[in-house]
C-alpha cells in the first residue's frame, strides 16, 4: 500500500479546510463576534497538521483503488474532526460527541442536529454549519481534484469513491476538467438561489445559509422552526432549488452543451420527477383537511416531498402530525433518495431503477427459462458488474440499517424514533419521525447511539464501501 | 488536442498510455469490450465509450465533432478504414488507420488520397523494415534513421575487451574518429546522457549518432566486423516474414523460412520463388540442425508466440554467426527481457505508437519548427527528436555554448545542406537546418523547448 500518497492527500485536505474556514472568519469580523477566534485557532491547527503531513512529496504517486478509497474515507473523518473543533473551542457545543455529530452531520449533508436552540448560536458558527453542507455536497476531494494539479491517471479512484451513484461518468476526458465543470455548475446554481432569495426579501445572511443547505441537500436550519417562518414565495423558491440539486449534474452539463435530446432522454430524471409528482399529488389529497386551502396543502406537500426525496431535510411544518399515509410515504422517499451524480443521498433513483429492471428480468426468465435479456439504461446495456454492485449495495444497506436500529434501541425509545433516526442519518436527510421529528432533534440519544449515527451518516454519504473497507482486514495487510 | 482512439488492443493501449501523459491531450477511447474500456478508464485519465467505432452514434458520443485526430487501431483493417471514413465525413478531424493486409498496403496511395486519410500505418511492414536494417548492419542493437537517412542513431553493447572500455567520451574524437557523438548510455538499467568526462565500460549499451559511413569506419577502428549478413533464417511465415523476405531477397541476402502450416508454405513459395521454404515446427531442434542453423549468419524469430521467440533466440544465439533478432508482440516484462541479452529485439507495437506519436507532436506544434521524426528509447525514458528549423527564433544564430539549454538534453547534430555536423560549443543553429536532440525530458513539441524554461 502506498501510504505516502494517502498522507499527502490528507495533508492537502487539511490545508483546504483551513482555507475554507476563512469564510466563517469573515462572517465573525462582519458581526464582530468573539467566536471567530475559535476559527483562527482551528485554521492554525489545520495548517500545522496539513504541512506536517504534506510537506514531503509522496515517494510514489502511483495508487490503486484501495489507496483511493482509503484516502477518501480517511479524508472525511479527518475533515469532520477538524470541522468540529470550532464548535468545541467556542464552547457553543461543549460535549465532544455532540460537536462531532454536528460536524459530521454538516459535511455528510445530513442536517440532523443535537441542538435544542439553534437561534442561540453566533452567526459565524451558524454560517460554518451551513457551509459544511456546501463543501460536503459536491465533495472535498472533487474540489481538490479541480484545483490541485496531481499527476497520474489514477485520480479517477478518488472521484469514484466520493461521487454518489452506481457508476461514475466523466463529463470530459480529464478528471480535473470534469471536477471543474461540476463545481462550476454547483457554484453558479448556488449563487442564483442566493440572488433569488435576496430579491425575495430574505435577509442576506439567511439567504446564504439556506442556499448552502439546499445546494448540498443538507438541511441545517438557522431558525428553530426550520423553514416555517419564511414567506410562502421563499419556500417555493427553496422547493424548486432542492429538487434541482437532486438532479444528476451530468444533465446540466448536457444542457449547457445544448444536447437537449440526450439530457431529457435520461430514464432516471423521468423516474425522479415522476416519483416527486405522484408523491406530491397523493400527499396533497391526504393532508387537505390540515390546511385552509388546497393551494397551501400543495405547497407544504411539495416542500416536504422535495426536501425528503433530495435528502435535504428542511421542513415548513411539523409533518410528524400528518396522517399515516403521508408519513409512511415520506419514510419510503427517505430511502429512495435523489439521482446519482447529484448532491443528494439515499439509495438513489438509478439504483432502484436497475433493481426494478432485474426483478422484471427475473419474471421474464420464469416464462422463458432459456431466454436472455440484458438490462438497459438510457438505451445502453448495463454491465453485469454494475448490476451486481447495485444488489450488494442494497444488501449492505439493509444490514447496516438493521444493525444500527438494533444498537440504538439500547436507549429504549419508540421503534418509529429509532428506525426513522437511522433512516434519516444513513440517507443523510436530517429529521425523522416521532421523537426525532422535524420540530425535535437528536440530543436525546446517548453518546454511544450518537457514535452509531455518526457512522451511519458517513457510510451513507460515501455510499458504504469506502467506509466499510476501513474494517476489512485485507485492507491493512501489507501484501 | 482532442484525440479519439478506436480499439484498445496492444497498440491502442500503448498509445493511450503515452498520449494521456501529456497534459493538453484530451483522449476518448472506444472499444467493443466493456471490461477493457473499464480497465483503461480506471488506469488512465481518459474517457471511455463502449461500442462499434464505425458507428456514427458511437463516434458522436465520443465527441467526433470536436476531435482533432482519430486513430483507428482495431483488429480489423476494414473496420479501421470504415471508421476513418465515417469520422472524416462527420468531423473535421485528421485520421490515422492501421492497415495490415498487404493487399490494401499496395494501394496505400489510393486509400490516402481517395478516402482522405492522413496516414496509414502498417506495423508489420515497419517491423520488417526495422529488421532488414538491422540485418544490413548487424553490429547495432537498433537503428533509427534521421533526416531521410543522412544521420542514424545506432545502439550497441560494448563487448568485453573492447577498445572503448575505460575510454572517456571526450577522447573518442582524438583516439578513434571525428563526427560521431555518443548521445546516451544505459548502465545497470539507468539511462545517462553523458558529458565529455563520462567513462565508458564493458556491458554499457551505447547510442551514437553519426552518418552511416562514419559508423562503419568507427566499428572498423574498434575492431568489430561490419558488413551485412549473407543469409537469414526466419522462423514463422507470417506477414512480417513475407515483407522481410521480399526486402532481403532484393538486397541479395538469401532467405530460408520455416513455417509449420503446409498451406501457408505453399502460398509463400508462390509469393517468394527465390526463398527456401521449409515446412516444419520451428522449435524442433533436429529440424534446425538439419537446416544448418550453424552455418547461418542470422536468425529471426517471428512466430506468433513471444515466449517461443525468446527461447528460440536464446538457442540460436550460440549457433549463428552474427545476428539474432527477436520479435515481441505482446509481452510486457521489459526488465526481464533486457537482462536476457537477446541481441536485438523488435516491438511492432512500439514502432507503431512511435510513428503515431511523432505525427501527433508534429501537428501540435507552432509553425516555425517541425518535428520530423521522433524515437523513444530505453523503455520510453529517452526521446530522440529531429526538428526542422524553418524560421529565426531565440535558438538560431546564437553559439550553442551561449544557449541556456535544459538539463539532460543534448543537441547531437545539425544537418545543413544534407551534411551532418557534430556540433561544438561554437556552432550555431540557422534557419533551414535540421537538428537532432536527445533528451530525458519527454514531450518536447517545438525546437524552442530545448531551452531551459
Amino acid at each position: 500500500m502506498n501510504i505516502s500518497i494517502i498522507r499527502y492527500i490528507l495533508g492537502s485536505v487539511l490545508k483546504f479546510e483551513a482555507a475554507l474556514m476563512l469564510l466563517p472568519c469573515l462572517v465573525a469580523v462582519i458581526y464582530r463576534e468573539s467566536s471567530g477566534f475559535s476559527f483562527v485557532i482551528t485554521i492554525l491547527l489545520c495548517l500545522a497538521f496539513g504541512f506536517l503531513l504534506s510537506h514531503r512529496r509522496p515517494s510514489s504517486t502511483v495508487f490503486y483503488m484501495k489507496e483511493g478509497f482509503l484516502s477518501v474515507s480517511l479524508s472525511w473523518i479527518l475533515l469532520s474532526i477538524f470541522g468540529a473543533l470550532p464548535f468545541l473551542i467556542s464552547g457553543e457545543i461543549p460535549a465532544v460527541e455532540d460537536a462531532l455529530f454536528e460536524a459530521v452531520s454538516g459535511f455528510t449533508t445530513t442536517g440532523s442536529s443535537i441542538l435544542t436552540d439553534v437561534e442561540a448560536l453566533t452567526h459565524c458558527i451558524l454560517f460554518w454549519r451551513s457551509f459544511t453542507h456546501w463543501i460536503g455536497g459536491m465533495g472535498i476531494l472533487v474540489f481538490i481534484l479541480a484545483v490541485l494539479p496531481m499527476a497520474g491517471g489514477h485520480r479517477m479512484y478518488l472521484m469514484k469513491a466520493e461521487s454518489p451513484g452506481p457508476s461514475v461518468e466523466k463529463l470530459v476526458p480529464r478528471v480535473r476538467e470534469t471536477a471543474m465543470i461540476l463545481y462550476g455548475i454547483y457554484t453558479a446554481m448556488t449563487l442564483l438561489q442566493i440572488i433569488l432569495l435576496v430579491v425575495g426579501k430574505m435577509p442576506v445572511f439567511d439567504a446564504f445559509c439556506i442556499s448552502f443547505g439546499a445546494a448540498g441537500t443538507g438541511g441545517f436550519g438557522i431558525k428553530n422552526d426550520s423553514m416555517a417562518g419564511y414567506a410562502p414565495h421563499l419556500q417555493v423558491i427553496v422547493t424548486v432549488f432542492m429538487i434541482l440539486f437532486g438532479v444528476n449534474f451530468n444533465i446540466y452539463y448536457l444542457i449547457l452543451c445544448r444536447k437537449f435530446r440526450q439530457a431529457f432522454r435520461s430514464e432516471e430524471l423521468k423516474a425522479y420527477l415522476g416519483i416527486i409528482g405522484a408523491s406530491i399529488l397523493i400527499m396533497t389529497w391526504n393532508i387537505r383537511s390540515f390546511f385552509p386551502t388546497l393551494g397551501e396543502a400543495l405547497r407544504h406537500a411539495a416542500f416536504q416531498v422535495g426536501s425528503i426525496i433530495t435528502t435535504t431535510g428542511y421542513a415548513t411544518t411539523d409533518f410528524d402530525l400528518w396522517p399515516q399515509l403521508s408519513k409512511t410515504l415520506l419514510l419510503i422517499l427517505m430511502f429512495t433518495g435523489a439521482c446519482a451524480g447529484s448532491t443528494g443521498g439515499g439509495i438513489k433513483v438509478s439504483r432502484l431503477l436497475i433493481m426494478a429492471k432485474t426483478v422484471k428480468k427475473e419474471l421474464f426468465s420464469f416464462a422463458h427459462p432459456r431466454g436472455i435479456k440484458k438490462i438497459k439504461m438510457d438505451g445502453h446495456p448495463v454491465a453485469h458488474e454494475t448490476v451486481r454492485a447495485v444488489n450488494i449495495f442494497l444488501i449492505a444497506y439493509m444490514l447496516i440499517t438493521a444493525f444500527s436500529v438494533l444498537l440504538i434501541s439500547l436507549d429504549d425509545y419508540s421503534f418509529t424514533t429509532n428506525f426513522s433516526a437511522v433512516a434519516a442519518t444513513l440517507n443523510n436527510i436530517g429529521p425523522g419521525l416521532d421523537q426525532v421529528g422535524p420540530v425535535e432533534n437528536f440530543h436525546l440519544f446517548s453518546p454511544f447511539s450518537k457514535c452509531v449515527l455518526i457512522f451511519d451518516m458517513l457510510a451513507g454519504r460515501l455510499e458504504l464501501f469506502p467506509l466499510l473497507i476501513l474494517f476489512a482486514p485485507s485492507t491493512w495487510r501489507r501484501n | 488536442m482532442n484525440i479519439i482512439i478506436a480499439g484498445c488492443g496492444k497498440v491502442g493501449h500503448v498509445l493511450t498510455a503515452q498520449l494521456s501523459q501529456e497534459e493538453d491531450n484530451d483522449i476518448c477511447i472506444i472499444d467493443t469490450d466493456e471490461a477493457i474500456v473499464r480497465r483503461m478508464v480506471s488506469s488512465y485519465d481518459v474517457m471511455g465509450i463502449t461500442g462499434n467505432c464505425a458507428s456514427y452514434n458511437t463516434l458522436a458520443e465520443a465527441g467526433i465533432e470536436e476531435a482533432d485526430l482519430l486513430i483507428a487501431v482495431t483488429e480489423s483493417d476494414e473496420l479501421n478504414l470504415l471508421c476513418c471514413v465515417v469520422a472524416k465525413k462527420t468531423g473535421k478531424c485528421q485520421t490515422i488507420a492501421r492497415v495490415r493486409n498487404p493487399i490494401y498496403s499496395q494501394e496505400q496511395d489510393f486509400l490516402l488520397k481517395e478516402l482522405g486519410l492522413s496516414m496509414i500505418i502498417n506495423p508489420d511492414l515497419m517491423a520488417a523494415r526495422a529488421i532488414s536494417q538491422l540485418l544490413c548492419f548487424p553490429n547495432a542493437l537498433s537503428i533509427d534513421a534521421f533526416s531521410k537517412g543522412h544521420a542514424e542513431m545506432l545502439r550497441f553493447r560494448i563487448r568485453e575487451g573492447s577498445l572503448l572500455d575505460q575510454m572517456a567520451v571526450k577522447d573518442i574524437p582524438f583516439r578513434l574518429i571525428d563526427d560521431l557523438l555518443i548521445c546516451a548510455v544505459e548502465r545497470n538499467n539507468e539511462v545517462i546522457i553523458p558529458s565529455g568526462d563520462f567513462v565508458l565500460q564493458t556491458a554499457d549499451v551505447v547510442s551514437l549518432i553519426s552518418s552511416r559511413q562514419t559508423a562503419v569506419e568507427f566499428f572498423k577502428r574498434i575492431q568489430v566486423k561490419t558488413g551485412r549478413v549473407k543469409n537469414a533464417m526466419l522462423i514463422g511465415g507470417g506477414r512480417i516474414s513475407l515483407y522481410l523476405a521480399d526486402m532481403l531477397l532484393k538486397l541479395g541476402i538469401s532467405v530460408k523460412i520455416i513455417e509449420s502450416n503446409p498451406r501457408r508454405c505453399e502460398e509463400l513459395s508462390v509469393l517468394l520463388p527465390d526463398a527456401v521454404i521449409v515446412n516444419g515446427d520451428g522449435s524442433d531442434e533436429d529440424l534446425l540442425y538439419e537446416e544448418r542453423i550453424g552455418k547461418m549468419d542470422s536468425f529471426v524469430a517471428l512466430t506468433n508466440f513471444d515466449e517461443e521467440n525468446i527461447l528460440l533466440s536464446l538457442f540460436a544465439k550460440k549457433k549463428v554467426k552474427s545476428k539474432v533478432i527477436t520479435k515481441i508482440n505482446r509481452l510486457q516484462l521489459n526488465e526481464v527481457i533486457h537482462n536476457l541479452d537477446l541481441d536485438s529485439v523488435v516491438y511492432p507495437r512500439y514502432l507503431t505508437s512511435e510513428k503515431i506519436l511523432q505525427y501527433v507532436r508534429a501537428t501540435q506544434n507552432s509553425l516555425d519548427s517541425n518535428i520530423e521524426t521522433l524515437y523513444r528509447m530505453f523503455d520510453d525514458r529517452v526521446e530522440a527528436l529531429e526538428f526542422n528549423i524553418q524560421k529565426e527564433s531565440k535558438i538560431t544564430g546564437v553559439p550553442l555554448e551561449q544557449l541556456n539549454l535544459r538539463k539532460n538534453l543534448l543537441v547531437c547534430s545539425i544537418i545543413r545542406d544534407n551534411r551532418m555536423i557534430t556540433p561544438s560549443g561554437q556552432d550555431v543553429i540557422l534557419p533551414g537546418d535540421t537538428i537532432i536532440v536527445v533528451t530525458t525530458v519527454l514531450g518536447l513539441k517545438d525546437a524552442r523547448d530545448i531551452l531551459a524554461p
